[in-house]
């Protein structure tokens, strides 16, 4: 009986020593995440996702090859404590929102015809490329809306616009925008670009009151081109948010008045 | 040499672990979705089982054995086994990263599995050689890693199948099981072993 114990309690001993030695000196570094989703997961090594337990299962999640929600044993809570984990990594390093680069309002942007279809833009964009006299502008029948998992964009006087506190970035509205001119850019830069158009002045002018013509005023107002606040595409300004303009007197200076000093409406106002 | 033949043909397909012994059958139910996944799981549980029972070995005939201790090995065997998989994954994280890609996820989930005891129990029971029972574990693995990728195979055909509703996922698996171990009762009387 003594002996027993005596020899049990040695090699568990032993064994505990070696694990503890190993652990130490042994020891690899990894992406903390791995540890903090494999915690949040069950444990239970159930391989009902697929892979082999909790922890392969939370390198895949963390390695990006993996979508969250296979877990059908953590089922909602423990999705949601996963995607907090790799979320707010995500958003620590820099927080990106949608912008719709359109201010083709009602009043100033052109409607060549009366649409009356199915009020969703894809449908609209497909019927001659929807109602709006210019073909790269905002058709505002709410695709990106109705795509939004938090509700954060709505639409105001025929365009969408993106409430900055409430989009998380996740890019749905970029892919189902059909005109393709919602763009996720850093939520630190203030001065924008509202306009999608590469087309040359007049043209833009004969469509729309406050398209962007492409006449550089915001490039030299902001330190010229050595500076590189702007790129061009055609006649349209693109500001680099690489290097984001901070200088908010090149809005009031923009003759197509296209530019704007922080876009993102506020659902409280 | 022929001996060792046939212990690798009774432990394969005559007393194969899974179909006929009904050990490890959590792992082969788990993780026999994907061929690849299938494959990995099988050479961490040959690595895993040739190891343990060498390593048991040594446990019962130098220290529980002479202590008659023999009646204790059962809790002796998950103490040890545990630690050694859990130090052979940390050891392999650090000196052997590719074979950890490889085999390192699928170490945890056998670190007591019943396949991997069990081969620790049948060596201690049989009282078989130092050689005798590291080569029946070998054997014993590749019988179950062979069943796993067979079985593996059939659930990949069987994911585009159309059970009735109430039959899909595991229930089906089961019986597929059953039936690849109605099979495998084919092979009995092949070799005649202790095993």
């Amino acid at each position: 009986m003594t002996i027993a114990i005596a020899i049990i309690a040695g090699v568990g001993l032993v064994a505990a020593i070696a694990l503890a030695v190993a652990d130490k000196y042994l020891a690899v570094r990894e992406d903390p995440r791995i540890g903090m989703v494999t915690a949040a997961l069950p444990g239970a090594n159930c391989g009902g996702c697929g892979f082999p337990g909790c922890d392969g299962y939370a390198r895949a999640l963390v390695a990006g090859t993996a979508p969250n929600g296979a877990c059908a044993a953590g089922g909602d809570a423990c999705a949601a404590a996963i995607a907090k984990i790799l979320g707010v990594e995500a958003t620590a390093t820099e927080k990106r929102v949608a912008l719709v680069k359109c201010c083709g309002t009602r009043s100033e942007a052109i409607r060549v015809g009366d649409y009356n279809g199915i009020c969703d833009c894809s449908v609209a964009a497909m019927t001659a490329g929807g109602d709006k006299g210019c073909t790269y502008g905002c058709l505002g029948y709410g695709a990106c809306a109705n795509v939004c998992p938090k509700g954060a964009i709505s639409i105001h006087d025929g365009l969408a616009k993106v409430d900055k506190r409430l989009c998380i970035g996740c890019g749905k509205c970029v892919t189902v925008c059909p005109k393709h001119i919602i763009e996720l850019v850093p939520a630190s830069a203030t001065i924008h670009v509202l306009c999608a158009n590469p087309d040359k002045g007049p043209n833009v002018r004969k469509v729309c009151g406050v398209g962007c013509m492409g006449c550089h005023l915001c490039e030299k107002n902001s330190g010229g081109k050595e500076a590189g606040h702007f790129t061009f595409q055609g006649f349209l300004a693109k500001v680099n948010y690489a290097n984001p303009p901070t200088d908010e007197q090149i809005v009031a200076k923009c003759p197509a008045k296209c530019m704007s000093v922080d876009p993102h409406f506020e659902t409280g106002n | 040499m022929s001996y060792y033949l046939m212990i690798l043909v009774g432990a394969v397909l005559v007393n194969n672990f899974v179909l006929s012994r009904f050990l490890g059958c959590c792992p082969f139910l788990g993780v026999s979705k994907k061929l690849d996944t299938a494959l990995g799981m099988s050479g961490a549980v040959v690595f895993v089982m040739t190891v343990a029972s060498a390593v048991t070995w040594c446990l019962d005939h130098w220290l529980l054995q002479p202590n008659g201790l023999g009646y204790i090995h059962t809790l002796a065997f998950i103490l040890v086994i545990a630690s050694l998989v859990q130090f052979i994954d940390i050891a392999m994280k650090r000196f052997l990263p590719p074979l950890h890609a490889a085999l390192g996820i699928f170490l945890p989930l056998i670190t007591t599995n019943c396949a991997v005891l069990g081969a620790a129990e049948i060596n201690c029971k049989q009282g078989s050689g130092f050689f005798e029972s590291v080569f029946f574990s070998f054997a014993a693995a590749v019988g179950f890693g062979f069943a796993l990728v067979i079985f593996s195979g059939i659930r990949e055909k069987l994911a585009h199948a159309d059970p009735p509703r109430c039959f899909r996922g595991i229930a089906i698996a089961l019986v597929t099981g059953g039936l690849l171990s109605l099979a495998f009762m084919g092979f009995s009387g092949l070799v005649k072993l202790p095993y």
